[in-house]
């Protein structure tokens, strides 16, 4: 068995050209099924962390824009808020919610320094609606704050880096397009992007942004609210329509309200990744097949020179059950260290991509496994063929073997 | 010559020997019962034009084929219907089998080539035995070259050594010097009676008269029989022959 094993290795250092590329077709198929599998789970894990960034188990209601027909109602009012939150129990948390990113940003002040950026006006609860527990300074404002319309604000991270630059901001005077408003708190990092990022935004009361700041009196851009759990939001969608269309109706029949489920965003985040990963994984599939044949074909390059080799060694005594102990040992040290090689260059290739994408690096073991076996696999059977066939042969048939 | 010890005893003993190829909707009879004895220490040159069945008879002789017909005895054991695990041994231990095209494996030094029946054979001290071997073919300096890095008739030294280095009964040449030139050619038939007188019995094909004229004995084959078997007189001896040739040109240090 060591004779076997060690005439393998011989073979595979005198035969450095064919082992390296026989090993390619290895490290090639496992580590692109590696990268890109891991590229696609990194990519649905950071879809599924934003929706967490933007709050759990959240339906938001938002007036449909211009819909409806003439003397239809579709605006949302505080009392709507009372109504919905009495009406159904499986409310954990609800809030009417004013923001000038319905009527333009808004511009904010401190000192010499200001940003565009959008105010929200909404209760006290919005912290825990959009999971922005985590305060970097201050404190959050209060039902007080909101019943006595106090000018606070609590500003999100991008407009505290922007205006106070790591400064202490507590206590700090700000103009919010032009009104002064003093800093209670600031929400930490939460690490959003695009249009909707929580981390630029500054919160106020309610009240305050609707009598004071955007005077919007009574009316509501939209209410937004948290459910108890993930499975009862669709419950919840459905009993908000019914309360809401109890008092109003459409004139033409359409629909007055925007829902906004994050259940379904949850799946179109699902389906969209369960595509990206479809499409990777088909890529892979590729790179693994194009690695297989590239084993296939070196493997059948030197069938003759092989099969010559192994009519040599038959006359000069080497049993059958010699011959394939060798070869199935060459082989299985060949894929073996090209699939080692494979592993650590998906991996590799995987915190490369991942970092460059600012997506987690996720290595799946089964994919690696996988990967892993259909290689060794190929490998194998285009390694042992030959010397399965030409060990059969008699020495002379395989002497002459053309 | 062989005026040695040696106890007569038939190491090759063909009895109706016969093999046949299906070729399409031909049958080739390559052998036609072919029955010789060859005895423990000859050198025998076995001739013949090509399809006259010689090539077939080696390798029968050397077990890398096998007989359609007949029976061949091998050191006194028949060995024609063996299994293949027990005709690897028999190559193994009992033949040394030297073919025209070196058959050497390329990207192998040369000991570890000479090793490769000893491994096979399960010997222990391999290097040293593989290291003697070629040091009695005159390669003591050549051991860690690989084929290529050698001359055509260091390559056949190298074969010579592997077929040796088992110290089979037998040593079994099939046109050891068709590819080599007159001087290297009388170099490996030295070796080859340099083995012969040593005890060895040696059995080549050639279809030269004049390697044919360095053996004892030469049986010349034709249509798949026996044509003539005949003793030879004054075998030419190859290191005499080597001492009339021109010395070998030195090469010349250019400046």
């Amino acid at each position: 068995m060591t004779d076997s094993l060690r005439s393998a290795i011989s073979a595979i250092a005198a035969n450095k050209l064919r082992s390296a590329l026989t090993m390619l077709g290895v490290v090639i198929g496992v580590g692109s099924v590696i990268a890109m599998i891991g590229i696609g789970e990194g990519t649905k894990q950071k879809s599924l962390e934003e929706l967490e960034i933007m709050g759990s188990n959240r339906i938001t209601v938002s007036p449909q824009r211009g819909r409806g027909g003439t003397g239809s109602d579709n605006a949302l009012r505080v009392e709507d808020v009372g109504k919905l939150k009495s009406r159904i129990p499986a409310i954990k948390e609800i809030t009417g919610v004013v923001s000038s990113r319905f009527s333009g940003q808004s511009t904010v002040k401190y000192g010499a320094f200001n940003k565009r950026t959008s105010v929200t006006g909404a209760e006290p609860q919005i912290q825990l609606i959009e999971n922005a527990r985590k305060m970097y300074a201050g404190r959050f404002y209060t039902q007080e704050d909101e019943a006595y319309m106090r000018r606070v604000a609590v500003l999100g991270w991008a407009v505290y880096e922007e205006l106070f630059a790591g400064e202490n901001a507590i206590g700090s005077t700000i103009k919010i397009n032009n009104q002064n408003f003093e800093v209670v708190g600031v929400v930490d990092y939460k690490g959003g992007s695009g249009w909707m990022n929580p981390d630029d935004q500054v919160y106020i009361p309610l009240k305050t942004a609707q009598d004071r700041l955007l005077g919007t009196k009574d009316r509501l851009h939209m209410i937004t609210m948290q459910g108890i759990s993930p499975d009862v939001l669709t419950v919840i969608q459905a009993d908000v329509e019914d309360v809401l269309y109890e008092t109003r109706k459409s004139a033409t029949g359409e629909e007055l309200f925007r829902v906004f489920n994050q259940a379904e965003s949850l799946e179109a985040i699902q389906t969209q990744s369960r595509l990206l990963s479809m499409l990777l994984a088909g890529i892979a599939s590729v790179s693994l097949l194009v690695g297989g044949i590239g084993i296939m074909n070196i493997m059948l390059v030197s069938v003759t020179e092989r099969t010559k080799e192994i009519g040599l060694r038959k006359a000069i005594g080497a049993k059958r059950s010699t011959i394939l102990s060798q070869f199935l040992y060459e082989s299985v040290v060949l894929c073996v260290m090209g699939g080692a090689i494979g592993t650590v260059l998906g991996i590799g290739a995987t915190n490369m991509v991942a970092a460059a994408m600012q997506v987690p690096a996720v290595i799946n073991t089964v994919a690696v496994f996988t990967a892993f076996m259909f290689s060794t696999g190929v490998g194998l059977f285009f390694g042992l063929y030959p010397a399965i066939r030409a060990s059969a042969l008699l020495p002379i048939e395989a002497l002459r073997y053309e | 010559m062989s005026e040695m010890n040696i106890p007569p005893k038939a190491v090759i003993d063909t009895r109706a020997l016969s093999k046949e190829y299906v070729m399409g909707e031909m049958v080739v009879r390559a052998l036609r019962e072919v029955s010789i004895s060859i005895m423990n220490g000859e050198f025998v040159a076995i001739m013949g034009p090509s399809g006259s069945g010689k090539s077939t008879f080696m390798n029968m002789i050397g077990c890398l084929d096998r007989p359609s017909g007949g029976e061949y005895y091998l050191d006194g054991r028949e060995v024609s219907r063996l299994g293949d695990n027990e005709l690897a041994e028999i190559r193994n231990k009992y033949i040394g089998f030297v073919f025209q095209t070196f058959n050497l494996l390329p990207r192998t030094t040369a000991v570890k080539n000479v090793e490769l029946p000893l491994l096979y054979g399960g010997v222990k001290n391999r290097t040293e035995l593989a290291k003697s071997a070629l040091e009695r073919v005159g390669l003591a300096q050549r051991m860690d070259h690989k084929p290529n890095e050698l001359s055509g008739g260091q390559q056949q030294r190298v074969a010579i050594a592997r077929a040796i280095v088992t110290d089979p009964v037998l040593v079994l040449g099939d046109e050891p010097t068709g590819n080599l030139d007159t001087r290297t050619s009388f170099e490996i038939m030295a070796l080859f009676q340099e083995l012969n007188r040593a005890g060895k019995t040696v059995v080549i094909v050639t279809h030269e008269e004049d390697i044919a004229h360095h053996c004892n004995r030469v049986i010349r084959f034709r249509d798949g029989r026996v044509e003539r078997d005949e003793k030879v007189e004054n075998p030419t001896d190859a290191r005499e022959e080597l001492a009339k040739l021109p010395p070998v040109e030195q090469p010349v240090a250019t400046a």
